[in-house]
């Protein structure tokens, strides 16, 4: 058969052109929010704020939003992983270490990658992974055996793959990575395990360190009075969340976990720097700018591993460079990025720990005596679930949990290498003995703990005031982050099932669908050929709405 | 009615049944060995400090898998028990425990004792006299359900045995207000076209609650339907009026309803 020449030329020029067209270049992540076609980071960009610009779908059509495709995974679990999308192809992870890309337009798969995991590999609370980072043709992941790899992003094959502590001693990764420049930043988790927590910088290129911050100072360095003897060794503070970055300042940010033993703190005297903090690293070489603790010594596992959410607005009348913080541990804070300085700090749901702030934002303590319940319970007033802040509305979204409480029984513990270093054990306030409580996740389709044990709510924050606006209540807890846009569209789920669109203005629910399986991700949005989706997990299915043709 | 202080004191001061004499006398029943009160409460701090978290207090929050009602993935004898626990279970899914044998030996009693240290206090008594007073003057089964027989009014007590300690079965025959079950409660509905609906709750989210009603039937409410809607925090039961040998009776016929396994 004869072909004209030119015909082939064409061919050849395609096939070149498609990947170089479609790298993901640091300067587009920089400014993820000129192409909001794209979903580029864990939190759609480097400020966090979980808000697109795309304004297709609309309080006035979201109700005609359907169900355009469905990925089912085939792994049991929660599914906490967060898609990432580029040039209409979809990165998403699932348990326990699997990257997938997907057709962002029909669902179907091109590649799987599967990390085998070190036998060796232990995690406190489930084989959870939260997504992938990309960087020009490079797909990242962290894993649960502590390990950093890329792949290739044009055919899932392994390009580096790099250890970074030993997952025998409970080091792991769980985070999505944060790309900054030619670097892949990741933290690991393991707070249960009386690891030494740390974020860790490498060369994109090779997976070599270039720089690695711990976040107990050892001996030498500033705050490492804030332990007693060997303490620090085995103290905790992981990180096991998506940190931010602000390029202006050149500065990342970074939530940090509990120390331990968890529930213990008299066995570890001190503030224990710098568990519950958000510490600023310098970009480029990891050092330390400032630090602000949330809960020093605490005692109630109270991880600071909320996403730090970097807004730049109007604070009593003046220009500043904010970030908002809903904690674990009850208090929503308001802090200046560039200094640290705590700037507000106000309760949003039950708190007893604690009377209240002084002016630094240091918690006055009020220890609950031995059996009597603590406000809010050991998973928080919220958790890692991501925010959402809008510019339009000026509000801060976040998922709390009401009413819900824990009783705390602390006890001398030993460290022993790998084992759970935890200082005794809670347990959820019940109304009945032997009632069933809320726990980290939601395997049945039957609330047997009822909202008599707590419940969720959508809380709209106004920054300025620390006070909610409006709230959306909700039968069940829910670990559904957030996804605020342009057009004043809130997106969130909750343990339910139920998927919602609430009007980011006031609250009103304006669409929801039933998807059946627990949400326990953020949902993200994205535009390919002129035409925008939305995609969210609940239970073991991806699914990817649109609005109808 | 409330119990009297005399029976009360009747049941604190009940005589104590130490653990080891087996069989009926705990959740489980001790499959392959048996385990003295001792290796119980240890087994019951390991099992705060090692397990809770994952497994929950309940023992119910992993899935496909009820430590305390005996329900398992991979193999439900003491020794398949201690293998896992020892061994873990790959791809990160749970991490291998370096435990002494004591320390096993704890746990699996403490998971065969229905989780319940304190449980095996409980005076059983017998089971035939129980059945008896069940069907008539401790009058249960006009509400309670057993083995596809009597009315849908009131939880199904078919497998009760295997998922209650005698502990918990005689709290609530002395106190079902304060020992309800929160899904259990009942609910009244009155609906928009002005019917109103009685019946036990199931199951509840944000926009619907689904129940099982007086007359048996089950339904399902959407609340944005509903003109009234409350949940009581009272039991439909009330505490028994029945003497304490009695009420020992009662726990030991309702230990023998072990399901169909």
């Amino acid at each position: 058969m004869k072909a004209p020449a030119w015909t082939g030329v064409a061919v050849t020029l395609l096939i070149c052109a498609a990947p170089l067209t479609a790298q993901v270049s640091y300067e587009q992540i920089l400014n993820a929010a000129d192409t909001p076609e794209n979903w580029l980071t864990y939190n759609g960009g480097y400020s966090s704020q979980r808000y697109s610009s795309l304004t297709q779908v609309m309080p006035a059509n979201v109700a005609e939003l359907e169900s355009k495709w469905m990925l089912q995974d085939h792994v049991f679990g929660a599914w906490q992983s967060n898609p990432i999308v580029a040039d209409g192809i979809m990165y998403i992870t699932q348990r326990p270490n699997d990257i997938m890309a997907v057709d962002a337009v029909t669902g179907s798969v091109f590649w799987q990658y599967r990390h085998t995991n070190d036998d060796e590999a232990r995690v406190c609370c489930g084989a959870n992974n939260r997504g992938v980072a990309i960087l020009d043709d490079r797909v990242f992941m962290g894993a649960l055996d502590a390990t950093l790899l890329a792949v290739d992003r044009t055919n899932g094959k392994l390009l580096w793959e790099t250890s970074l502590a030993d997952p025998a001693l409970g080091y792991s990764i769980t985070m999505a990575p944060l790309v900054v420049k030619d670097k892949v930043l990741v933290g690991v988790g393991g707070g249960e395990f009386g690891i030494r927590g740390f974020v860790a910088a490498f060369d994109a290129a090779t997976g070599e360190e270039v720089y690695r911050f711990y976040t107990i100072p050892g001996p030498g360095e500033p705050g490492h009075d804030s332990w007693e003897g060997d303490d620090w060794e085995h103290g905790g503070a992981p990180v096991w969340i998506t940190g931010s970055f602000d390029p202006d300042l050149n500065l990342t940010y970074w939530g940090v976990g509990n120390p331990g033993p968890d529930w213990n703190p008299g066995q570890r005297p001190g503030d224990n720097l710098y568990s519950d903090a958000v510490v600023a690293l310098d970009a480029d070489t990891g050092e330390l700018k400032w630090h602000f603790q949330f809960t020093p010594n605490d005692g109630y596992d109270y991880d600071a591993v909320q996403v730090p959410l970097l807004v730049d607005t109007d604070w009593n009348g003046e220009a500043r460079k904010l970030m908002l913080w809903a904690n674990r541990n009850g208090y929503f804070y308001v802090l200046d990025r560039i200094t640290g300085e705590f700037l507000s700090g106000t309760p949003f749901v039950k708190v007893n720990w604690s009377s209240g702030l002084d002016d630094n934002g240091r918690p006055i303590p009020t220890p609950q005596p031995e059996g009597m319940p603590t406000w809010p319970g050991n998973q928080g007033g919220t958790n890692w679930y991501p925010p959402a802040y809008s510019p339009r509305t000026g509000l801060f979204y976040f998922a709390a949990w009401e009413d819900y409480s824990t009783i705390y029984a602390p006890e001398e513990s030993e460290y022993i290498p790998g084992r759970m270093y935890l200082g005794g054990g809670f347990s959820v306030n019940t109304p009945a003995p032997g009632a069933p409580a809320i726990g980290i996740g939601r395997d049945t389709p039957i609330n047997t703990w009822t909202d008599a044990v707590g419940h969720g709510t959508v809380m709209a924050m106004d920054p300025h005031t620390g006070e909610p606006v409006w709230k959306y209540d909700q039968f069940d807890v829910s670990d559904s982050g957030m996804l605020t846009t342009e057009s004043n569209l809130l997106f969130t789920g909750g343990r339910e099932g139920h998927f919602h669109a609430l009007d980011a203005r006031t609250g009103e629910l304006l669409w929801k669908t039933s998807l059946g399986g627990q949400i326990v991700m953020a949902p993200i949005t994205f535009m390919v050929d002129g035409k925008q989706y939305v995609s969210v997990i609940s239970g073991h299915a991806l699914v990817t709405f649109g609005l109808r043709d | 009615m409330r119990v009297s202080a005399c029976c009360l004191a009747m049941w604190i001061t009940g005589v104590a049944v130490p653990s080891h004499s087996g069989g009926a006398l705990s959740a489980q029943g001790f499959d392959d060995h048996r385990y003295t009160t001792t290796d119980i409460e240890n087994g019951s701090r390991l099992y705060t400090a090692e397990c809770a978290l994952c497994h929950g207090s309940n023992g119910d929050e992993v899935d496909g898998v009820n430590l305390r009602t005996g329900q398992f993935r991979r193999g439900s004898s003491d020794d398949a028990i201690r293998a896992v626990v020892a061994s873990g279970v790959g791809g990160g899914r749970m991490p291998a425990f370096d435990l002494s044998e004591e320390e096993l030996n704890g746990l699996v009693a403490f998971i065969r004792a229905g989780f319940d240290p304190g449980g095996v206090a409980v005076r059983i008594g017998d089971a035939e006299a129980g059945r008896a007073l069940f069907a008539g003057g401790g009058d249960c089964a006009s509400c309670h359900r057993v083995n596809g027989a009597g009315p849908l009014t009131a939880p199904d007590l078919s497998d009760i045995g295997a998922i209650r300690t005698p502990a918990a079965l005689q709290r609530v025959l002395l106190d079902p207000d304060g020992s309800l079950i929160p899904i259990n409660r009942p609910i009244r509905a009155v609906t928009r076209s002005g019917e109103t609906v009685e019946g036990r709750r199931l199951n509840e989210d944000t926009y619907s609650v689904q129940l099982i009603d007086s007359h048996g039937r089950l339904r399902s409410l959407i609340k944005a339907d509903l003109v009234e809607y409350e949940v009581s925090q009272q039991a439909t039961m009330r505490p028994t009026t029945l003497s304490s040998e009695q009420v020992a009776e009662v726990i030991g016929y309702l230990m023998t309803l072990q399901g169909v396994r």
